[in-house]
């Protein structure tokens, strides 16, 4: 293994965090609070350790599959940890694990907080929490690919490792535009919806903040009532940028290289489009007696909707006092989950969708034994490796999924607070139900049970694989 | 620059490996899946599966936005539409490898009609190269540049040679002839050596000379081997066609011996005038018989490498004065293979790969000064032969007043056919071809040979 060259990446990553940084600090400046020192300290450290670990490019800068997960688990574990210290050195959560839950939480767009008051926090404070969920949504090695000048075909290591989706293609022929282009949607799609949520009479402290957790899919708000305190547009605003935002990225550059129709093909797209339609339309009719108006149960279904399924977990309602049915159909939307090649989390429409073709086939195939059927996805056949690939992801995220509910149990909940706990931080989402309802939060937990969230949460980002590698023996031997 | 490469056969990955390393976006097609799976996690470039005839196809690898197309999959038919549809679909320039010999007298209507710009014969070419060496025996490798008038010749320094502990600036003023000694290799290092460079026995040079003064370099160093009267040819493949009929008018006498009864019969009727043998080339009996030991060169051009390695060294222990020609088509294990004792290694996909490059960089600037040929003279070492514009930079100065890169050589400048092997007081001129030998990587203009 190439040790050099892993230290090197990292050494990257670090640097990286520590210029992204800037951005809390300029907020400091802006609203003159103390909580700058934090920043600095927090980003000198950085910095610092960058150089340390790594102060020059290796000689040998080969990189294979087990570089390419071992960098991307590391990187995420370590931005994750020096990404906590502002909040832990300046106090506003003094324990170290309650640092770490929330900026992992951030940085896997998760959403999950264990803050009881958001309001108490600096400003500084909110934005960087916010601003972890932008960083984490699209990738931080997505950007170091998008910079580091190194040029191999092994970057697409890296890329795949990082990268939500059973497979990951490449929009151009070299990953480093890729990984430009992927960021230039991002940053504009982002920007986009800033606009019109400032436009719309949103302060723009709280714009800044919205548009960052919408585009991470991440969830953090800045008030204590999450997206409630808003006005209908502002939320309508962010329901569609929430649903924009869990669309595969292929789909904007295939309207950027004007292949429209190709884009509008998508079948990944569309479905994901009808299950939040008949999602929608399933609970505003079971909630209609809960709101006013049809149209505000279709607001507010269509929120939540959006919310869970691209596992952003923005509220605008406390959901947890909805009928079953409606709750039911929530948890079901959290296990499927955004597009692959979007920001969000969960198992993936295309998984889903690729499962379920399989399911069927598998039937036929009673009844016809003899019968050949090819699994087709976007018009193309699925390779066995791609489906043996999934399989072994749907049995991992179980096993993974089985021992996580197991450990919290521990914790004396109810079941459907432990249960939605994992699945929640598993699927990346923020907000379960009950006890970890949207006005809840993950505060009461056992430093046990916040740990084994913290694994799942990365677990979850990162598709399970390269934090499970990370723990196998196997990866670090160096024969073979 | 954009460029689509068809089929993922050798050559098209050596080019998707050499072009993408100079920088342009590559994209393969290939039918299968698996192998451009594995070429893409080697190389950075993007897959895309299918047919390359196929317009759909080619629109999903952007052929709009391209501007060449390389169709190297193993067809020729295959290739010829390829390149007709990708030159209607998105007007690139399109390069086709044909191979077939039938097609080689009408390639020019081909390459008119299709409005390819460039059609590359590896088999072809790699024989115009064999019939080089033929030519001079001793040497290991040619390439001319400007139009054939100069030389790039490889030789390896035999024991007791009188070169054998000779510096290099000595050379000429000892053997009383005008060459220059561009590059040498030593040990699997490639070096580009200056005047005081001590030459050994085993070392092989390339160097740059004019046709007469090569001739008297051969003769004056002793290195020159017999003059080539009889060959010897192993496996009846297109190289080994080509190869004969260039040699059938030379008197050079010319036996084939090959497997396949079929391929025997359709040989003879297309070469008159060479012998063709049925048999198992691999057979020792076989190979006595027909004279292994007394012919003057002997080509092994079997389509297996192991084959062809094992059979020159057998012949090579039978024969030790012949010139040894051997075809490897896996260029994977090039260092282990110049360790052998194979004589002229010859591969047609380095070959055709080369030109291609050529052609690409020529493509790029097509303003300012234009890379007219190149040569890969070892591993990581090039020549390059360039046409001088008068935005060079380096026209009327004396070389030796030039700031030059490192590891780089001025190794012949042409002014109007007439060679000049440059030293220090030479200056290059506008209209002149310059051939640059150098180490570096990616050299695509010459101003790029300026510090």
């Amino acid at each position: 293994m190439n040790r050099k060259m892993i230290f090197y990446i990292l050494s990257w990553v670090l640097k990286i965090e520590a210029i992204l940084m800037i951005l809390p600090i300029i907020a400091a400046i802006i609203y003159k609070e103390h909580e700058i020192m934090y920043f600095l300290i927090s980003a000198g450290s950085c910095a610092l350790c960058g150089f340390l670990i790594s102060p020059r490019r290796p000689k040998d800068v080969r990189l294979y599959t087990r570089e390419g997960f071992v960098s991307v688990a590391l990187s995420w574990v370590l931005l994750s940890f020096f990404g906590c210290l502002p909040f832990y050195i300046s106090g506003q959560i003094p324990h170290l694990i309650d640092a770490l839950f929330e900026t992992v939480s951030g940085f896997t767009t998760t959403g999950a907080s264990i803050l009881s008051d958001v309001e108490s926090l600096s400003r500084c404070m909110l934005l960087w929490r916010s601003f972890t969920h932008w960083i984490g949504g699209m990738g931080i090695l997505v950007f170091v690919l998008a910079i580091l000048p190194t040029s191999g075909a092994e970057n697409i290591h890296i890329m795949r490792a990082e990268s939500p989706g059973p497979s990951v293609g490449k929009l151009v022929p070299k990953v480093r535009s890729t990984a430009k282009i992927l960021y230039c949607i991002y940053l504009v799609l982002t920007l986009v919806e800033f606009i019109l949520l400032a436009c719309g009479g949103m302060p723009v402290f709280d714009a800044i903040c919205i548009s960052f957790g919408t585009a991470g899919t991440g969830g953090f708000a800045v008030t204590n009532a999450g997206l409630g305190g808003y006005t209908v547009y502002q939320q309508s605003i962010a329901t569609i940028f929430m649903i924009l935002f869990g669309v595969n990225f292929n789909v904007y550059f295939l309207f950027y290289a004007r292949k429209p129709k190709d884009a509008l093909k998508s079948e990944e797209a569309r479905t994901y489009l009808l299950i939040i339609l008949a999602a929608t339309l399933l609970i505003t009719w079971n909630v209609r007696g809960y709101f006013a108006t049809l149209y505000e149960s279709f607001h507010h279904s269509a929120f939540q909707v959006a919310s869970i399924i691209t596992t952003t977990g923005f509220a605008t309602t406390d959901f947890d006092k909805w009928p079953s049915f409606s709750k039911a159909i929530l948890v079901l939307l959290m296990f499927i989950g955004a597009c692959a090649g979007s920001t969000g989390g969960g198992i993936k429409v295309s998984r889903i969708g690729i499962l379920f073709k399989t399911a069927v086939k598998e039937m036929a195939s009673m009844i016809h034994p003899n019968s050949v059927k090819i699994i087709k996805m976007e018009g193309k056949p699925v390779e066995h490796n791609v489906l043996r690939s999934i399989n072994t992801y749907l049995v991992t995220f179980l096993v993974l999924f089985v021992a996580s509910v197991l450990i919290v149990a521990f914790d004396r909940f109810d079941l459907e607070t432990t249960f939605t706990a994992v699945a929640a931080t598993f699927n990346n989402i923020g907000p379960g139900l009950s006890a970890v309802g949207p006005t809840r939060n993950f505060s009461e937990f056992t430093i046990l049970s916040k740990c084994v969230l913290i694994f799942d949460m990365l677990a979850g980002r990162l598709e399970l694989f390269p934090m499970i590698l990370l723990f196998s023996p196997r990866t670090w031997r160096k024969q073979l | 620059m954009k460029i689509i490469i068809v089929g993922c056969g050798k050559v098209g990955v050596t080019l998707a490996e050499r072009l993408n390393a100079e920088g342009h976006d590559i994209t393969l097609i290939d039918k299968d899946a698996a192998m451009l799976r594995t070429v893409a996690d080697r190389i950075d470039v993007m897959g895309v599966e299918g047919n390359g005839v196929s317009f759909q196809v080619l629109a999903e690898a952007g052929i709009k936005q391209t501007d060449l197309l390389i169709a190297t999959s193993g067809s020729d038919e295959q290739n010829m539409l390829c390149c007709l549809m990708a030159h209607k679909a998105g007007n690139c320039h399109t390069i086709a490898r044909i191979r077939n010999p039938e097609y080689v007298k009408e390639i020019q209507f081909i390459r008119e009609e299709l409005n390819l710009s460039m059609v590359i014969n590896p088999e072809r070419e790699a024989a115009i190269e064999v019939s080089r060496l033929i030519k001079y025996p001793s040497a290991i490798k040619i390439d001319s540049f400007a139009k054939g008038r100069v030389d790039l010749m490889k030789l390896e320094i035999p024991e007791e040679s009188e070169l054998d502990g000779l510096k290099v600036f000595e050379v000429n003023t000892r053997l009383k002839c005008r060459i220059l000694i561009c590059i040498v290799e030593r040990a699997g290092e490639v070096l580009i050596p200056d005047g005081s460079f001590e030459l050994k026995a085993h070392d092989r040079l390339s160097f740059v000379a004019d046709h007469k003064q090569a001739q008297d370099f051969f003769k004056k160093a002793h290195v020159t081997g017999n003059a080539v009267r009889s060959i010897l040819l192993i496996g009846g493949g297109k190289m080994t066609y080509y190869v004969a009929k260039m040699l059938e008018d030379t008197g050079i006498s010319v036996k084939i011996i090959e497997r396949d009864f079929k391929t025997c019969q359709r040989l003879s009727e297309v070469l008159p005038k060479a012998m063709i043998i049925n048999g198992d080339g691999t057979d020792q009996q076989l190979l006595l018989d027909e004279g292994i030991e007394q012919c003057d060169a002997i080509a092994t051009f079997t389509g297996i490498d192991e084959e062809n390695i094992m059979l020159t060294l057998y012949a090579g222990s039978l024969n030790s004065k012949a010139k040894m020609l051997t075809k490897i088509n896996r260029i994977g294990f090039d260092n282990i293979i110049r360790t052998m004792n194979l004589g002229s290694v010859i591969n047609p996909q380095l070959i055709s790969a080369d030109r291609i490059i050529t052609y690409v960089r020529a493509m790029q600037n097509s303003v300012g000064s234009n890379i007219e040929t190149l040569f890969q003279v070892a591993k990581g070492a090039e020549a390059l032969e360039f046409k001088v514009g008068a935005d060079s930079g380096v026209t009327d100065v004396a070389l030796q007043e030039l700031e030059l890169k490192h590891n780089l050589l001025v190794a012949c400048i042409n002014r109007g056919g007439k060679i000049i092997i440059p030293n220090g007081q030479d200056m290059i001129r506008e209209g002149d071809t310059v051939v640059i030998v150098t180490t570096q990587q990616g050299l695509k203009d010459l101003r790029d040979i300026m510090r």
